[in-house]
């Protein structure tokens, strides 16, 4: 710990920090524009200028590592010198267009100018103009206004892991560019955004739309995957302008992915603003009571076992659990979450959860994927590996389709076959495995949600236990969760009862006429064929697949609309908060489901949230401490069912998703998210290289 | 130029490879620098590409950026650096006039004005024959022989107006014209005899 | 005294004799140099300290003191001798001469310097504009390799060393030695922020020491004839002999060794035939390349040529590339030339170099035609103050001290052009 000297404080720091670091431990606030604490250090704003004690020239602070002894003085006549003239050169030809400009009142040249900026230009020569750059759908820009801080080349390049992103050209003529016409093909290309310190770099969707001053800003969580991204919502009125990620290091650090960042505009298109009862084979508007009465109608006195829920991707804790009380009262163990099939292990909570927890993946040294494609399914969990393997060290083997995930992975097969010569330890990289101190297995629903997933996941455990991913204080079996709600719903309990049916036998059910009646909340993935000639109610907000097939409709809220919980992958809860009302005459779901209780005569013991909240805690007190992550036992699982996990079949695995843009309601009505299916998916199926 | 790199007005080819002979020179280039160092061969790549071609073109650039696997954003970023890669076509004989104080003293403006006459074109300007393209450069580093122009890789020294405007005939004409000083001097000694080493004639040593 | 040409290291300066490998033995290059080697590391580079060389690139840096950075003991990573042959300091062609007429001196001095400092191999760095001295350098190269005088087991030494040559595209930056690194990397040629420094971390993040042509060349002979002798010539701390490259308003522009202090007068009229017009005709000298400031005719009159002498005249002995102006000249013209070279050849990394080259050079281009105000000449003093001491390398001191010069001895002519621009003006 060395002990410097900062404008006369004594101070100790951490070793290997460097200069800008301890000034700021020191409560001195030093000026930057190109120094960023996750990218690697450039050094070339020099606006974060120092004056070091017998150092001939000022020193440029972010680039300095600090050393025992070192006096450091941050407020000189030298130091602000330095500052006031390297804003100056920042300022001459950078365009003064701040009135038309989308940083405007957030902009770090804009503030710091008020600091170190001269009232008036003495610059009288002409302005350097830079041609803008075409980078697709999301990022717009405006090159003119860039001060070639470089953050976006190092995000790009050291996060995202895309090298696309250059500086072309040199001195004056210096540009940002990716140099050929080229989209920026990254899913995290929003962070680009929040890293460009200036006007450079705007969001296209939002560009023109408002002010930070005239947003209202709530706290939420991301549900366009299961990462549990921390994210902030800015809204005005009663709609969501945009979205920014809000620092987590445990979960997202400060970055988000770029579907939930852009897909917002999909809230206020194809939304469900009052119920409907199908009448006469359409769908017709009515009043809640109209079809509340409808639903209690159709379910008086029908037996318990005729009857189904199913809770979709986007569902919060709380109307889960309304739904799974419901049910209860109706006599119906017939209820799943899984929409998609996944044979997770509802009674054994390492089965489905991310074990290693997400910063757990910097620890790790060596990783087999089976049957995912981290890059799509949960990007910012992808970066984190990335993140991991800049480090060094780390080596990846993936069985399934070989993906570009931004580092490299050894292909070892395509199926559950070269799964088997792991559990039985014959193949080499298994050997890998055993001999790494940290090694994990991320499973993915491309491997657990076909009929075979059960014996997948007991091959996957097996594998964990003879691979050595178990061992003390270390838990590298994991399963990447791509749904939302999906944890929560597991955590909950939203699973078949005794002797009740799981999505496949509702399915089976609904087909064969012996369930007659099923409750969606917010499930749009499943094919409509399947529920025959099933009474079907639709829960949710968007007027997607499970609304269509519906003969009740029930207008909710989406996740900016209610407050819910959420629990990440990791099994994290975490809360998302109101931002905006419900539009029309939607409402909050558990509300909904309280009122058809009162409908069905058998009220629900709650009638605020928080009374809702208690119970929800009594029966499981994860739910309670927020972002917490309680590791779990590492039980025996992986032989459900009466036959065991029966056999698996040689098919090779594919990732669930086949559009990163459009996985979900709200993506799917997202004209944003379709114009970047255009740009960035439609091409590669047209060549068939994706990656 | 490299400003101007992206702003292209002529047509970009649609494939590039190295001749047998280029890609041989280019395996010995690459094998001058440590494994896992290849990047290293992207400037002499690069000049093999020019070369052969005359140009740099984005295809070849692609090309390189594959042999040497790198990104290809990193190899423009070195071909637009450095700026005696052409990225667009150029004349058969590339005039590259030095224009820094010690040539400017001695008259490198003359030279430019005369080329721009003679070969009716502006800097950067490619002569209607295709022969000739002209442009003003910083200091080549032979500035006792001031002024002095380099022609493709050869320097033309101690030049007026009249002795360059020879030189460009002789090439336009399909000659080689004399390198190096066009006055009776050798290379950078003194005009007139040299004042050193008078003793250490050819052949003397030491 | 002037220096004796028995006293002299580039023999074949001129071209006048067999540059290859032959000619190079008969001049006495490639004697004795494993009884060099013999010696040992500690040995080389105490004769070296001994000397007092100071480099030859401009910065004038102790270059026993530069070897003696290197690690004493591998710690597994290779060591790296990279040789700067980017010769682009504007004025300065005289490691040129070294590569097209004297290569042996360089290719020995890369075996006795990279043996001194443990080195395995040297990368010399050459500028993509010498390509002739490229075609002659690399056939010395390999013909000490056929020779057996490096490579495996080198001139019997039972030292294994390699010698590579990578040719430069048009990049003044990459003479700044860390940008140099960069651009072997195959980079573009950015000057790296220091810490860590090149003996630490360098070249493929080894121990790497970059050298100047001329301080690399030099050091055989220095080993063969001893320190004391090179140490007798020039002054203290400043020692031994230099090339020097004369060139604008003389007579006769060359290059020539002479011994460090010779009086710049003497150096002139001995060797280049005098100021075009005579002594009195001259106006300003720029003594050490385009970075450093010029010295208006009074101080010509008496300064010496070398590092201290200069420096103590707020002027520096750089590369030693005299460049001479006369009375005809116009001096804001001659410095905005300056000016827009190091716009030119900014790399563009850092704000102060690459906003302020443009601005300097956009501002001198007014005061050559005088649109401008006296009070702008304190304005462009204050830029160029802004610039200097504040950018990641030192291309923004040399794009300043040059400005910086002409207004402090030359103000009144720059003032003189405004009022006649003023007046013209006022007239139209």
């Amino acid at each position: 710990m060395p002990k410097m000297t900062i404008d006369g404080i004594e101070i100790e720091v951490p070793a290997g920090i460097n200069v800008l670091q301890a000034c700021e431990l020191a409560g001195k606030e030093i000026p930057r524009f190109c120094y960023h604490e996750r990218l690697s250090v450039a050094g070339n704003c020099r606006m974060c200028l120092v004056e070091q004690e017998k150092a001939p020239k000022p020193i440029a602070s972010c680039a300095m590592p600090v050393a025992e002894g070192m006096v450091i003085k941050t407020d000189t006549p030298l130091v602000r010198k330095a500052r006031n003239g390297v804003m100056e050169f920042l300022l001459i030809n950078h365009p003064l267009d701040c009135p038309i400009c989308d940083q405007g009142g957030e902009c770090d040249l804009q503030d710091q100018a008020m600091a170190y900026g001269r009232g008036f230009s003495r610059y009288a020569e002409e302005k350097r103009a830079v041609t803008d750059k075409e980078f697709g759908p999301l990022v717009k820009t405006v090159m003119t206004r860039c001060i070639q801080c470089t953050r976006c080349i190092r995000f790009a390049t050291e996060i995202a892991g895309t090298e696309t992103l250059g500086g072309v050209s040199r001195g004056e003529h210096l540009e940002i560019t990716t140099y050929v016409e080229k989209t920026l093909d990254s899913e995290l290309s929003g962070n680009l955004i929040d890293v460009c310190p200036v006007g450079a770099l705007t969001s296209k969707p939002y560009a023109f739309t408002a002010r930070p001053w005239e947003l209202v800003k709530t706290d939420s969580i991301d549900v366009a995957d299961a990462t549990g991204t921390n994210i902030r919502l800015d809204t005005r009125g009663r709609e969501v302008l945009r979205v920014l990620p809000r620092l987590n290091e445990d979960v997202n650090e400060e970055w988000m992915a770029d579907k939930g960042r852009f897909n917002v505009d999909g809230l206020m298109r194809q939304r469900l603003d009052r119920p409907y009862v199908r009448v006469d084979g359409k769908l017709k508007p009515a009043t809640w009571t109209e079809a509340l009465d409808a639903i209690a109608a159709k379910l008086k006195g029908l037996d318990g076992k005729k009857i189904a829920a199913i809770a979709g991707d986007l569902c919060d804790a709380e109307s889960m659990f309304a739904l799974k009380e419901v049910m209860t009262s109706l006599g119906s163990g017939n209820l799943d979450c899984r929409q998609d099939g996944a044979a997770v292990d509802p009674k054994v909570r390492a089965s489905y959860l991310f074990n290693t927890t997400i910063a757990g993946i910097e620890k790790a040294d060596a990783i087999l994927l089976i049957g995912t494609n981290p890059r799509w399914e949960a990007p910012i969990v992808n970066a984190r590996i990335r993140k991991r393997y800049l480090k060094g060290g780390l080596k990846v083997a993936a069985i399934g389709p070989k993906y570009d995930l931004t580092y490299p992975v050894d292909v070892l097969g395509a199926g559950a076959d070269t799964l088997g010569q792991f559990a039985n330890g014959s193949h080499a990289f298994a050997q890998v495995l055993k001999d790494a101190k940290a090694p994990m297995l991320i499973v993915g629903m491309g491997a657990l949600a076909r009929p075979d997933g059960a014996a997948i996941l007991a091959q996957a455990k097996a594998v964990a236990d003879a691979c050595g991913l178990i061992k003390e204080g270390w838990n590298g079996f994991n399963v990447l969760q791509t749904a939302a709600g999906r944890v929560a719903g597991l955590e909950l309990g939203f699973v078949p009862k005794q002797g009740g049916r799981d999505i496949a036998g509702i399915l089976d059910g609904t087909r064969k006429g012996e369930i007659e009646f099923v409750y969606l909340l917010g499930a749009d993935e499943i094919d409509p064929s399947h529920f025959g000639k099933a009474f079907v109610v639709y829960q949710g907000h968007h007027g997607d697949r499970g609304a269509h097939r519906a003969d009740v409709v029930l207008p909710g809220a989406a996740y900016t609309e209610k407050d819910g919980t959420y629990m990440n992958l990791e099994g994290r809860a975490q809360l998302a908060m109101l931002a905006i009302f419900p539009p029309g005459e939607a409402k909050e779901d558990w509300a909904i489901l309280r009122a058809l209780s009162e409908k069905l005569g058998k009220p629900l013991g709650y009638d605020t949230l928080d009374q809702l909240r208690t119970k929800l805690y009594q029966a499981n007190k994860r739910f309670q401490r927020l972002n917490a992550v309680e590791p779990a036992f590492w039980e025996d699982f992986g032989h459900m069912g009466s036959m065991g996990a029966g056999s698996t079949d040689a098919k090779p695995f594919a990732s669930p998703i086949a559009n990163y843009y459009m996985t979900d309601p709200i993506s799917r009505a997202s004209a944003t998210m379709a114009e970047c299916t255009e740009a960035f998916v439609s091409p590669k199926k047209k060549t068939g290289t994706h990656g | 130029m490299s400003a101007a790199a992206t702003n292209d007005d002529f047509v970009q080819p649609t494939s590039f490879a190295f001749s047998e002979a280029n890609l041989a020179e280019a395996k010995k280039h690459i094998a001058k620098y440590p494994k896992g160092r290849q990047a290293s061969a992207v400037m002499p790549l690069l000049w093999l590409a020019q070369y052969q071609e005359g140009w740099v073109s984005r295809v070849a650039m692609d090309v390189i950026a594959e042999m040497l696997e790198m990104a290809p954003i990193r190899v423009y970023e070195v071909a637009t650096f450095y700026t005696m890669y052409n990225l667009k076509p150029v004349g058969k004989h590339l005039v590259q006039i030095c224009r820094t104080t010690p040539c400017w003293l001695r008259g490198s403006d003359g030279l430019t004005e005369m080329c721009k006459k003679k070969l009716g074109v502006d800097l950067h300007g490619t002569s209607a024959d295709g022969k000739f393209t002209i442009m003003e450069v910083e200091c080549l580093g032979a500035c006792v022989n001031a002024p002095m122009v380099q022609i493709n890789d050869d320097f033309y020294e101690d030049l007026t107006p009249e002795t360059l405007a020879k030189v460009l005939d002789e090439l336009a004409a399909g000659r080689q014209p004399k390198i190096g000083p066009q006055v009776d001097r050798l290379n950078s000694a003194p005009e007139g005899g040299m004042t050193t080493l008078k003793d250490v004639a050819k052949g003397a040593g030491q | 005294m002037a220096l004796q040409d028995k006293d002299r290291i580039f023999l074949n300066l001129y071209g006048q004799d067999d540059w290859k490998l032959a000619g190079a033995r008969r001049r006495g290059i490639w004697d004795n140099t494993k009884d060099i080697l013999a010696k040992g590391r500690d040995a080389i580079v105490n004769e070296i300290k001994a000397s007092d060389l100071r480099g030859r690139g401009g910065a004038g840096f102790p270059t026993g003191l530069k070897w003696s950075f290197m690690p004493k003991a591998s710690d597994g990573r290779p060591a790296y001798l990279v040789v700067n042959a980017d010769e682009s300091e504007p004025g300065t062609c005289k490691d040129r001469e070294i590569m097209r007429f004297d290569p042996h001196t360089l290719v020995e001095g890369c075996l006795v310097a990279g043996f001194a400092m443990g080195c395995t191999a040297a990368y010399i760095y050459i500028r993509g504009e010498f390509p002739l001295e490229c075609k002659n350098l690399q056939t010395a190269i390999d013909e000490a390799y056929a020779a057996g005088l490096i490579g495996k087991n080198a001139c019997g030494s039972g030292y294994d060393y390699d010698v590579f040559l990578h040719r430069g595209a048009g990049a003044y930056i990459c003479g700044e030695e860390t940008a140099l690194i960069e651009s072997l990397e195959g980079k573009k040629g950015q000057p790296r922020l220091k810490p860590p420094f090149p003996a630490a971390c360098g070249l493929y993040g080894c121990p790497s020491t970059v050298n100047n042509v001329e301080t690399i060349a030099v050091t055989p002979t220095i080993m063969r004839r001893g320190a004391a002798w090179f140490g007798a010539l020039g002054r203290p701390k400043n020692t031994g002999t230099k090339l020097f490259c004369i060139s604008g308003h003389v007579n006769k522009p060359c290059n020539v060794e002479e011994e460090m202090g010779i009086p710049l007068k003497e150096l002139i009229e001995r060797h280049a035939g005098g100021v075009r017009g005579g002594w009195d005709n001259l106006l300003a000298i720029i003594p050490g390349g385009a970075s450093v400031p010029l010295l208006p005719k009074s101080i010509c009159d008496e300064v010496l040529m070398d590092f201290d002498s200069l420096r103590a005249v707020t002027s520096g002995l750089g590369t030693a590339a005299v460049i001479v102006m006369d009375k005809s000249t116009d001096l804001i013209e001659a410095i905005a030339r300056l000016s827009h070279f190091y716009m030119h050849e900014s790399c563009g990394q850092c704000t102060p170099c690459r906003e302020g080259t443009g601005w300097m050079y956009r501002i001198m281009q007014r005061f050559v035609r005088g649109d401008g105000k006296s009070a702008e000449i304190d304005m462009l003093q204050d830029i160029t103050k802004q610039v200097e001491g504040h950018t990641i390398c030192a291309l923004g001191d040399a794009a300043a001290w040059p400005i910086q010069g002409l207004i402090r001895h030359f103000r009144p002519v720059i003032e003189e052009r405004m009022s006649q621009y003023a007046l013209r003006r006022a007239a139209e």
